[in-house]
Protein backbone atom coordinates (compact mmCIF):
# COMPACT_ATOMS: atom_id res chain seq x y z
CA UNK A 1 0.00 0.00 0.00
CA UNK A 2 1.75 3.08 -1.23
CA UNK A 3 0.40 6.47 -0.52
CA UNK A 4 1.65 9.30 -2.64
CA UNK A 5 2.31 12.78 -1.35
CA UNK A 6 -1.15 14.06 -2.07
CA UNK A 7 -2.59 11.35 0.17
CA UNK A 8 -0.65 12.41 3.22
CA UNK A 9 -2.50 14.04 6.04
CA UNK A 10 -1.46 17.61 5.49
CA UNK A 11 -3.04 20.79 6.78
CA UNK A 12 -5.64 21.93 4.27
CA UNK A 13 -5.07 25.22 2.54
CA UNK A 14 -7.18 26.98 5.06
CA UNK A 15 -4.65 25.85 7.63
CA UNK A 16 -7.20 23.62 9.36
CA UNK A 17 -6.12 20.09 10.22
CA UNK A 18 -7.44 17.53 7.81
CA UNK A 19 -7.04 13.91 8.90
CA UNK A 20 -6.43 10.99 6.60
CA UNK A 21 -8.81 8.11 7.05
CA UNK A 22 -8.49 4.70 5.44
CA UNK A 23 -11.64 2.65 4.90
CA UNK A 24 -11.26 -1.02 4.01
CA UNK A 25 -14.48 -1.95 2.24
CA UNK A 26 -15.54 -5.40 1.19
CA UNK A 27 -16.23 -5.76 -2.50
CA UNK A 28 -19.71 -7.25 -2.14
CA UNK A 29 -21.48 -5.04 0.38
CA UNK A 30 -19.74 -1.96 1.69
CA UNK A 31 -17.95 -0.97 -1.50
CA UNK A 32 -21.28 -1.18 -3.26
CA UNK A 33 -22.75 0.73 -0.31
CA UNK A 34 -20.31 3.54 -1.03
CA UNK A 35 -21.50 3.47 -4.62
CA UNK A 36 -25.11 3.71 -3.47
CA UNK A 37 -24.18 6.67 -1.28
CA UNK A 38 -22.66 8.34 -4.33
CA UNK A 39 -25.54 7.68 -6.65
CA UNK A 40 -27.98 8.91 -3.99
CA UNK A 41 -26.00 12.18 -3.90
CA UNK A 42 -25.09 11.70 -0.26
CA UNK A 43 -21.79 13.24 0.66
CA UNK A 44 -19.03 11.98 2.89
CA UNK A 45 -15.61 13.58 3.54
CA UNK A 46 -13.13 13.42 0.70
CA UNK A 47 -10.25 12.60 3.03
CA UNK A 48 -11.62 9.09 3.48
CA UNK A 49 -9.69 6.82 1.16
CA UNK A 50 -11.42 3.58 0.30
CA UNK A 51 -9.41 0.41 -0.25
CA UNK A 52 -11.47 -2.34 -1.80
CA UNK A 53 -10.86 -5.83 -0.44
CA UNK A 54 -12.51 -9.09 -1.56
CA UNK A 55 -13.90 -9.73 1.92
CA UNK A 56 -13.55 -8.12 5.33
CA UNK A 57 -11.59 -11.18 6.46
CA UNK A 58 -8.96 -10.39 3.84
CA UNK A 59 -7.78 -7.60 6.11
CA UNK A 60 -4.68 -8.71 7.93
CA UNK A 61 -3.91 -6.88 11.20
CA UNK A 62 -0.70 -5.81 9.50
CA UNK A 63 -2.71 -3.84 6.91
CA UNK A 64 -4.22 -1.76 9.68
CA UNK A 65 -0.89 -1.12 11.37
CA UNK A 66 0.69 -0.25 8.03
CA UNK A 67 -2.07 2.24 7.28
CA UNK A 68 -1.27 3.97 10.57
CA UNK A 69 2.44 3.81 9.83
CA UNK A 70 2.00 5.53 6.49
CA UNK A 71 0.10 8.39 8.02
CA UNK A 72 -3.52 7.33 8.49
CA UNK A 73 -5.21 8.95 11.48
CA UNK A 74 -8.09 6.49 11.56
CA UNK A 75 -8.87 3.13 10.02
CA UNK A 76 -12.35 1.74 9.52
CA UNK A 77 -13.21 -1.72 8.26
CA UNK A 78 -16.58 -2.22 6.55
CA UNK A 79 -18.06 -5.56 5.58
CA UNK A 80 -21.30 -7.36 4.95
CA UNK A 81 -23.64 -7.80 7.89
CA UNK A 82 -22.91 -10.97 9.88
CA UNK A 83 -24.78 -13.76 8.15
CA UNK A 84 -24.68 -12.01 4.76
CA UNK A 85 -21.07 -12.67 3.81
CA UNK A 86 -20.59 -13.45 0.12
CA UNK A 87 -18.26 -16.24 1.23
CA UNK A 88 -20.71 -17.31 3.94
CA UNK A 89 -18.50 -16.90 7.02
CA UNK A 90 -15.63 -14.50 6.28
CA UNK A 91 -16.95 -11.62 8.34
CA UNK A 92 -17.43 -13.83 11.41
CA UNK A 93 -13.70 -14.52 11.44
CA UNK A 94 -12.91 -10.87 10.74
CA UNK A 95 -15.10 -9.91 13.69
CA UNK A 96 -13.11 -12.06 16.12
CA UNK A 97 -9.76 -10.92 14.76
CA UNK A 98 -10.63 -7.24 14.87
CA UNK A 99 -12.07 -7.48 18.37
CA UNK A 100 -8.78 -8.89 19.61
CA UNK A 101 -6.64 -6.49 17.59
CA UNK A 102 -8.54 -3.41 18.75
CA UNK A 103 -8.38 -4.59 22.32
CA UNK A 104 -4.61 -5.05 21.96
CA UNK A 105 -4.17 -1.54 20.53
CA UNK A 106 -6.13 -0.18 23.47
CA UNK A 107 -3.91 -2.21 25.82
CA UNK A 108 -0.83 -0.59 24.30
CA UNK A 109 -2.34 2.81 25.00
CA UNK A 110 -3.32 3.73 21.45
CA UNK A 111 -6.57 5.70 21.25
CA UNK A 112 -9.31 3.14 20.79
CA UNK A 113 -11.54 5.52 18.80
CA UNK A 114 -9.10 5.42 15.88
CA UNK A 115 -10.21 1.99 14.77
CA UNK A 116 -13.72 0.85 14.02
CA UNK A 117 -15.68 -1.92 12.33
CA UNK A 118 -19.04 -1.28 10.74
CA UNK A 119 -21.32 -3.66 8.82
CA UNK A 120 -22.82 -1.91 5.78
CA UNK A 121 -24.84 -3.61 3.05
CA UNK A 122 -24.96 -2.60 -0.61
CA UNK A 123 -28.35 -0.96 -0.08
CA UNK A 124 -27.28 1.10 2.92
CA UNK A 125 -25.86 4.14 1.14
CA UNK A 126 -27.29 6.40 3.81
CA UNK A 127 -25.66 4.35 6.57
CA UNK A 128 -22.36 4.46 4.69
CA UNK A 129 -22.41 8.25 4.44
CA UNK A 130 -23.57 8.72 8.02
CA UNK A 131 -20.92 6.33 9.38
CA UNK A 132 -18.15 8.01 7.43
CA UNK A 133 -19.24 11.49 8.50
CA UNK A 134 -19.40 10.42 12.11
CA UNK A 135 -16.05 8.61 11.99
CA UNK A 136 -14.37 11.61 10.32
CA UNK A 137 -15.74 13.83 13.07
CA UNK A 138 -14.33 11.50 15.76
CA UNK A 139 -10.91 11.48 14.12
CA UNK A 140 -11.00 15.26 13.67
CA UNK A 141 -11.61 15.57 17.38
CA UNK A 142 -8.77 13.17 18.26
CA UNK A 143 -6.34 15.00 16.02
CA UNK A 144 -3.21 13.65 14.49
CA UNK A 145 -2.15 10.07 15.13
CA UNK A 146 1.20 10.30 16.81
CA UNK A 147 1.39 7.05 18.70
CA UNK A 148 1.40 4.58 15.85
CA UNK A 149 3.10 6.32 13.01
CA UNK A 150 6.41 6.35 11.22
CA UNK A 151 7.52 9.88 11.96
CA UNK A 152 9.82 9.80 8.93
CA UNK A 153 6.67 10.03 6.81
CA UNK A 154 6.09 13.54 8.10
CA UNK A 155 6.53 16.15 5.45
CA UNK B 1 16.07 -33.40 40.96
CA UNK B 2 19.18 -35.59 41.09
CA UNK B 3 17.15 -38.77 41.68
CA UNK B 4 14.75 -37.80 38.89
CA UNK B 5 17.70 -37.42 36.53
CA UNK B 6 19.08 -40.82 37.47
CA UNK B 7 15.70 -42.40 36.89
CA UNK B 8 15.40 -40.54 33.60
CA UNK B 9 18.80 -41.69 32.31
CA UNK B 10 17.96 -45.28 33.27
CA UNK B 11 14.68 -45.02 31.37
CA UNK B 12 16.38 -43.53 28.31
CA UNK B 13 18.91 -46.35 28.28
CA UNK B 14 16.06 -48.86 28.46
CA UNK B 15 14.27 -47.25 25.53
CA UNK B 16 17.46 -47.24 23.45
CA UNK B 17 18.22 -50.84 24.34
CA UNK B 18 14.70 -51.94 23.48
CA UNK B 19 15.14 -50.29 20.08
CA UNK B 20 12.14 -48.00 20.49
CA UNK B 21 14.08 -44.82 19.77
CA UNK B 22 17.45 -43.98 18.25
CA UNK B 23 17.86 -40.35 19.28
CA UNK B 24 16.60 -38.02 21.95
CA UNK B 25 16.11 -34.29 22.39
CA UNK B 26 17.61 -33.48 25.76
CA UNK B 27 19.20 -30.54 27.53
CA UNK B 28 22.82 -29.56 27.32
CA UNK B 29 24.71 -26.91 29.26
CA UNK B 30 26.34 -24.19 27.24
CA UNK B 31 29.36 -22.22 28.33
CA UNK B 32 27.89 -21.94 31.81
CA UNK B 33 25.76 -24.38 33.77
CA UNK B 34 22.77 -22.02 33.67
CA UNK B 35 23.04 -21.61 29.94
CA UNK B 36 20.97 -24.67 29.08
CA UNK B 37 19.76 -25.35 25.54
CA UNK B 38 17.95 -28.28 23.94
CA UNK B 39 20.23 -30.56 21.95
CA UNK B 40 20.02 -33.83 20.05
CA UNK B 41 21.69 -36.84 21.66
CA UNK B 42 22.21 -40.36 20.34
CA UNK B 43 23.20 -43.66 21.88
CA UNK B 44 26.79 -42.52 22.35
CA UNK B 45 26.25 -39.55 24.61
CA UNK B 46 23.01 -40.15 26.50
CA UNK B 47 24.74 -39.80 29.84
CA UNK B 48 25.49 -36.14 29.12
CA UNK B 49 21.80 -35.24 29.23
CA UNK B 50 21.15 -32.71 31.93
CA UNK B 51 18.06 -32.35 34.03
CA UNK B 52 18.23 -29.74 36.75
CA UNK B 53 16.45 -26.55 37.76
CA UNK B 54 17.97 -24.66 34.80
CA UNK B 55 16.30 -26.95 32.24
CA UNK B 56 13.51 -24.50 31.50
CA UNK B 57 13.68 -24.55 27.68
CA UNK B 58 10.54 -25.96 26.09
CA UNK B 59 11.61 -28.76 23.79
CA UNK B 60 8.48 -29.36 21.77
CA UNK B 61 9.47 -27.00 18.95
CA UNK B 62 12.67 -28.95 18.32
CA UNK B 63 10.58 -31.98 17.40
CA UNK B 64 9.40 -30.26 14.21
CA UNK B 65 12.83 -30.67 12.63
CA UNK B 66 13.99 -33.46 14.96
CA UNK B 67 11.24 -35.89 13.95
CA UNK B 68 12.23 -35.71 10.27
CA UNK B 69 14.40 -38.55 9.01
CA UNK B 70 15.79 -41.17 11.36
CA UNK B 71 15.07 -44.87 11.25
CA UNK B 72 13.29 -45.15 14.58
CA UNK B 73 11.28 -42.78 16.69
CA UNK B 74 12.76 -39.75 18.38
CA UNK B 75 12.45 -39.54 22.14
CA UNK B 76 10.94 -36.34 23.51
CA UNK B 77 11.28 -35.41 27.18
CA UNK B 78 8.26 -33.35 28.13
CA UNK B 79 7.69 -31.46 31.33
CA UNK B 80 4.00 -31.00 32.19
CA UNK B 81 3.79 -27.53 30.61
CA UNK B 82 5.67 -28.71 27.49
CA UNK B 83 2.91 -31.20 26.80
CA UNK B 84 0.53 -28.32 26.02
CA UNK B 85 2.82 -27.09 23.27
CA UNK B 86 3.25 -30.67 22.09
CA UNK B 87 -0.52 -31.08 21.74
CA UNK B 88 -0.79 -27.78 19.93
CA UNK B 89 1.88 -28.84 17.42
CA UNK B 90 0.00 -32.10 16.81
CA UNK B 91 -3.22 -30.14 16.26
CA UNK B 92 -1.49 -27.96 13.70
CA UNK B 93 0.04 -30.98 11.93
CA UNK B 94 3.51 -29.65 12.54
CA UNK B 95 4.67 -32.88 14.13
CA UNK B 96 3.63 -36.46 13.56
CA UNK B 97 3.10 -38.25 16.90
CA UNK B 98 3.77 -41.55 15.09
CA UNK B 99 7.41 -40.56 14.73
CA UNK B 100 7.84 -39.49 18.33
CA UNK B 101 8.02 -41.32 21.63
CA UNK B 102 6.96 -38.77 24.20
CA UNK B 103 8.11 -39.40 27.75
CA UNK B 104 6.48 -37.24 30.40
CA UNK B 105 8.90 -36.18 33.10
CA UNK B 106 8.07 -34.50 36.41
CA UNK B 107 9.04 -30.92 37.14
CA UNK B 108 9.19 -29.02 40.39
CA UNK B 109 9.64 -25.57 38.88
CA UNK B 110 12.49 -24.08 36.91
CA UNK B 111 14.57 -21.13 38.04
CA UNK B 112 15.32 -17.82 36.38
CA UNK B 113 19.01 -16.98 36.27
CA UNK B 114 18.23 -13.26 36.23
CA UNK B 115 16.39 -13.53 39.54
CA UNK B 116 19.35 -15.36 41.09
CA UNK B 117 21.70 -12.67 39.81
CA UNK B 118 19.42 -10.01 41.22
CA UNK B 119 19.99 -11.50 44.67
CA UNK B 120 23.66 -10.68 44.23
CA UNK B 121 24.78 -14.24 43.59
CA UNK B 122 27.40 -14.50 40.83
CA UNK B 123 30.03 -16.90 39.57
CA UNK B 124 27.54 -19.75 39.55
CA UNK B 125 29.03 -23.22 39.04
CA UNK B 126 26.18 -25.52 39.94
CA UNK B 127 22.78 -25.79 41.53
CA UNK B 128 21.25 -28.32 43.87
CA UNK B 129 17.72 -28.50 45.26
CA UNK B 130 17.37 -28.83 48.97
CA UNK B 131 13.70 -28.98 49.86
CA UNK B 132 12.27 -25.47 49.48
CA UNK B 133 15.74 -23.99 49.16
CA UNK B 134 18.38 -23.95 46.48
CA UNK B 135 22.02 -24.60 47.21
CA UNK B 136 24.07 -22.68 44.71
CA UNK B 137 27.71 -23.54 44.23
CA UNK B 138 29.66 -20.44 43.22
CA UNK B 139 33.26 -19.39 42.70
CA UNK B 140 33.03 -17.64 46.05
CA UNK B 141 31.58 -20.47 48.09
CA UNK B 142 28.14 -21.95 48.59
CA UNK B 143 25.14 -19.65 48.65
CA UNK B 144 21.55 -20.50 49.29
CA UNK B 145 18.18 -18.92 48.53
CA UNK B 146 14.50 -19.79 48.58
CA UNK B 147 13.46 -21.49 45.38
CA UNK B 148 10.11 -19.69 45.31
CA UNK B 149 11.96 -16.36 45.05
CA UNK B 150 13.81 -17.27 41.89
CA UNK B 151 11.22 -19.26 39.92
CA UNK B 152 10.64 -18.48 36.24
CA UNK B 153 7.57 -16.35 35.55
CA UNK B 154 5.82 -19.34 33.97
CA UNK B 155 6.43 -21.49 37.04
CA UNK B 156 4.85 -18.89 39.33
CA UNK B 157 1.58 -19.55 37.51
CA UNK B 158 2.19 -23.27 36.99
CA UNK B 159 -0.49 -25.16 35.09
CA UNK B 160 -0.05 -28.12 37.45
CA UNK B 161 1.83 -31.39 37.55
CA UNK B 162 -0.39 -33.29 35.15
CA UNK B 163 0.83 -34.17 31.67
CA UNK B 164 -1.82 -33.71 28.98
CA UNK B 165 -0.05 -35.76 26.32
CA UNK B 166 2.62 -38.40 25.92
CA UNK B 167 3.18 -42.10 25.45
CA UNK B 168 4.55 -42.86 28.89
CA UNK B 169 5.22 -41.13 32.20
CA UNK B 170 8.48 -41.45 34.10
CA UNK B 171 6.57 -41.13 37.38
CA UNK B 172 2.76 -41.30 37.55
CA UNK B 173 1.35 -37.78 37.89
CA UNK B 174 -0.29 -38.68 41.22
CA UNK B 175 3.10 -39.58 42.72
CA UNK B 176 4.89 -36.53 41.34
CA UNK B 177 5.66 -33.76 43.83
CA UNK B 178 3.05 -31.03 44.22
CA UNK B 179 3.85 -27.77 42.47
CA UNK B 180 2.69 -24.72 44.36
CA UNK B 181 1.05 -21.93 42.39
CA UNK B 182 2.55 -18.67 43.61
CA UNK B 183 0.67 -16.01 41.63
CA UNK B 184 -2.48 -15.29 39.69
CA UNK B 185 -1.89 -15.37 35.95
CA UNK B 186 -3.72 -12.16 35.04
CA UNK B 187 -2.66 -9.89 37.91
CA UNK B 188 -0.08 -8.02 35.85
CA UNK B 189 -2.42 -7.66 32.89
CA UNK B 190 -5.14 -6.28 35.13
CA UNK B 191 -2.71 -3.80 36.62
CA UNK B 192 -1.94 -2.49 33.15
CA UNK B 193 -5.60 -2.37 32.19
CA UNK B 194 -6.32 -0.22 35.20
CA UNK B 195 -3.86 2.45 34.05
CA UNK B 196 -4.91 5.37 31.89
CA UNK B 197 -4.20 5.01 28.16
CA UNK B 198 -1.44 7.58 28.42
CA UNK B 199 0.26 5.73 31.28
CA UNK B 200 -0.10 2.45 29.44
CA UNK B 201 1.38 3.92 26.30
CA UNK B 202 4.37 5.26 28.16
CA UNK B 203 4.84 2.02 30.07
CA UNK B 204 4.83 -0.06 26.89
CA UNK B 205 7.14 2.41 25.16
CA UNK B 206 9.59 2.05 28.03
CA UNK B 207 9.50 -1.72 27.56
CA UNK B 208 9.27 -2.16 23.81
CA UNK B 209 11.89 0.49 23.07
CA UNK B 210 14.42 -1.90 24.59
CA UNK B 211 13.81 -4.37 21.76
CA UNK B 212 16.88 -5.06 19.63
CA UNK B 213 14.85 -7.18 17.22
CA UNK B 214 17.01 -10.23 17.76
CA UNK B 215 13.94 -12.40 16.99
CA UNK B 216 14.74 -14.67 19.93
CA UNK B 217 11.10 -14.50 21.11
CA UNK B 218 9.97 -15.76 17.74
CA UNK B 219 12.67 -18.40 17.41
CA UNK B 220 12.02 -19.89 20.82
CA UNK B 221 8.23 -19.83 20.59
CA UNK B 222 6.79 -23.33 20.11
CA UNK B 223 3.78 -21.81 18.35
CA UNK B 224 5.93 -19.96 15.78
CA UNK B 225 6.71 -22.76 13.35
CA UNK B 226 5.82 -21.26 9.96
CA UNK B 227 8.30 -22.38 7.31
CA UNK B 228 8.63 -18.78 6.18
CA UNK B 229 7.87 -16.14 8.74
CA UNK B 230 6.33 -12.84 7.68
CA UNK B 231 9.32 -11.18 9.34
CA UNK B 232 11.69 -13.08 7.05
CA UNK B 233 9.80 -12.25 3.88
CA UNK B 234 11.55 -9.36 2.11
CA UNK B 235 8.43 -8.48 0.12
CA UNK B 236 6.34 -8.05 3.27
CA UNK B 237 8.04 -4.72 3.90
CA UNK B 238 8.49 -5.58 7.60
CA UNK B 239 11.46 -7.91 7.38
CA UNK B 240 14.02 -5.36 8.50
CA UNK B 241 16.49 -6.93 10.89
CA UNK B 242 16.51 -3.93 13.11
CA UNK B 243 13.70 -1.70 14.34
CA UNK B 244 14.29 1.59 12.66
CA UNK B 245 11.76 3.52 14.73
CA UNK B 246 9.22 3.16 17.50
CA UNK B 247 6.45 2.23 15.09
CA UNK B 248 8.37 -0.90 14.10
CA UNK B 249 9.00 -1.82 17.72
CA UNK B 250 5.27 -1.70 18.38
CA UNK B 251 4.34 -3.35 15.12
CA UNK B 252 6.72 -6.29 15.54
CA UNK B 253 5.40 -7.14 18.97
CA UNK B 254 1.72 -6.65 18.13
CA UNK B 255 2.03 -8.89 15.08
CA UNK B 256 4.18 -11.49 16.83
CA UNK B 257 1.64 -11.78 19.64
CA UNK B 258 -1.31 -11.71 17.22
CA UNK B 259 0.10 -14.53 15.12
CA UNK B 260 0.10 -16.83 18.13
CA UNK B 261 -3.19 -15.57 19.61
CA UNK B 262 -5.48 -18.50 20.30
CA UNK B 263 -2.54 -20.90 19.86
CA UNK B 264 -0.28 -19.61 22.61
CA UNK B 265 -0.19 -22.03 25.54
CA UNK B 266 1.34 -19.34 27.75
CA UNK B 267 4.58 -21.29 28.14
CA UNK B 268 6.49 -18.07 28.66
CA UNK B 269 9.45 -18.93 26.44
CA UNK B 270 9.29 -15.49 24.78
CA UNK B 271 9.94 -13.66 28.06
CA UNK B 272 12.47 -16.22 29.22
CA UNK B 273 14.72 -15.85 26.18
CA UNK B 274 14.40 -12.08 25.77
CA UNK B 275 17.92 -10.67 26.24
CA UNK B 276 16.40 -7.29 27.09
CA UNK B 277 13.97 -8.75 29.64
CA UNK B 278 10.87 -7.33 27.99
CA UNK B 279 7.78 -8.93 29.63
CA UNK B 280 6.45 -10.26 26.32
CA UNK B 281 4.17 -12.77 28.04
CA UNK B 282 1.97 -9.82 29.03
CA UNK B 283 1.04 -9.32 25.37
CA UNK B 284 0.16 -12.98 24.94
CA UNK B 285 -1.77 -13.06 28.20
CA UNK B 286 -3.85 -10.08 27.12
CA UNK B 287 -5.02 -12.07 24.10
CA UNK B 288 -5.67 -15.09 26.32
CA UNK B 289 -7.64 -12.94 28.74
CA UNK B 290 -9.74 -11.41 25.95
CA UNK B 291 -10.38 -14.80 24.38
CA UNK B 292 -11.50 -16.17 27.75
CA UNK B 293 -13.78 -13.20 28.33
CA UNK B 294 -15.31 -12.95 24.87
CA UNK B 295 -15.37 -16.52 23.60
CA UNK B 296 -15.24 -18.65 26.72
CA UNK B 297 -12.41 -20.19 28.72
CA UNK B 298 -9.84 -21.74 26.43
CA UNK B 299 -6.47 -23.29 27.12
CA UNK B 300 -4.51 -23.94 23.95
CA UNK B 301 -3.03 -27.42 23.83
CA UNK B 302 -5.12 -28.84 26.67
CA UNK B 303 -6.24 -31.50 24.20
CA UNK B 304 -5.20 -32.25 20.63
CA UNK B 305 -7.27 -31.64 17.52
CA UNK B 306 -9.67 -28.95 18.69
CA UNK B 307 -10.43 -25.81 16.68
CA UNK B 308 -8.91 -22.75 18.30
CA UNK B 309 -10.93 -19.61 19.02
CA UNK B 310 -9.57 -17.64 16.05
CA UNK B 311 -10.48 -20.32 13.52
CA UNK B 312 -14.01 -20.72 14.77
CA UNK B 313 -16.92 -18.37 15.46
CA UNK B 314 -20.45 -18.17 16.71
CA UNK B 315 -23.21 -16.01 15.29
CA UNK B 316 -23.62 -14.28 18.65
CA UNK B 317 -19.99 -13.16 18.98
CA UNK B 318 -19.41 -9.74 20.49
CA UNK B 319 -18.87 -6.83 18.13
CA UNK B 320 -15.45 -5.14 18.03
CA UNK B 321 -17.10 -2.03 19.51
CA UNK B 322 -17.06 -3.81 22.87
CA UNK B 323 -13.51 -2.47 23.24
CA UNK B 324 -15.07 1.00 23.37
CA UNK B 325 -17.91 0.25 25.72
CA UNK B 326 -16.49 -2.10 28.34
CA UNK B 327 -14.77 0.79 30.04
Amino acid sequence: MQLNDTNQAVPAESGAYKPLIVAFCCNWCSYAGADTAGSSRLSYPSNIKIIRVPCSCRVNPLFILRAFQRGADGVILCGCHPGDCHYTTGNYYARRRMTLLFSMLDYLGIERERTRVEWISAAEGAKFAATMNEFAETINRLGKNRKLRDLRCEI
Amino acid sequence: MRDIREKLLKKIHELFDAGVVDRVVGWKAGEFCYDVTPALFNAGNIDEILYDAFCGPNQSKFLVKGAEGGEKKILALLKPCDTYSYNQLITEHRIDPEKIYALGIPCTGMVDINKIRALGISGILGIEEDGENLKIETLYGTESCKKADVLLERCLVCKGKNHVAGDELLIPDEEAPEVPKCAERMTEVEKLEAMSPEERFNWWRSQLSKCIRCNACRNACPACTCRTCVFDNPSSGVSAKVNTNDFEENMFHIIRAFHVAGRCTDCGECSRVCPQNIPLHLLNRKFIKDIDEFYGEYQAGAEPNVRGPLISYTEQDVEPSIVMTRG
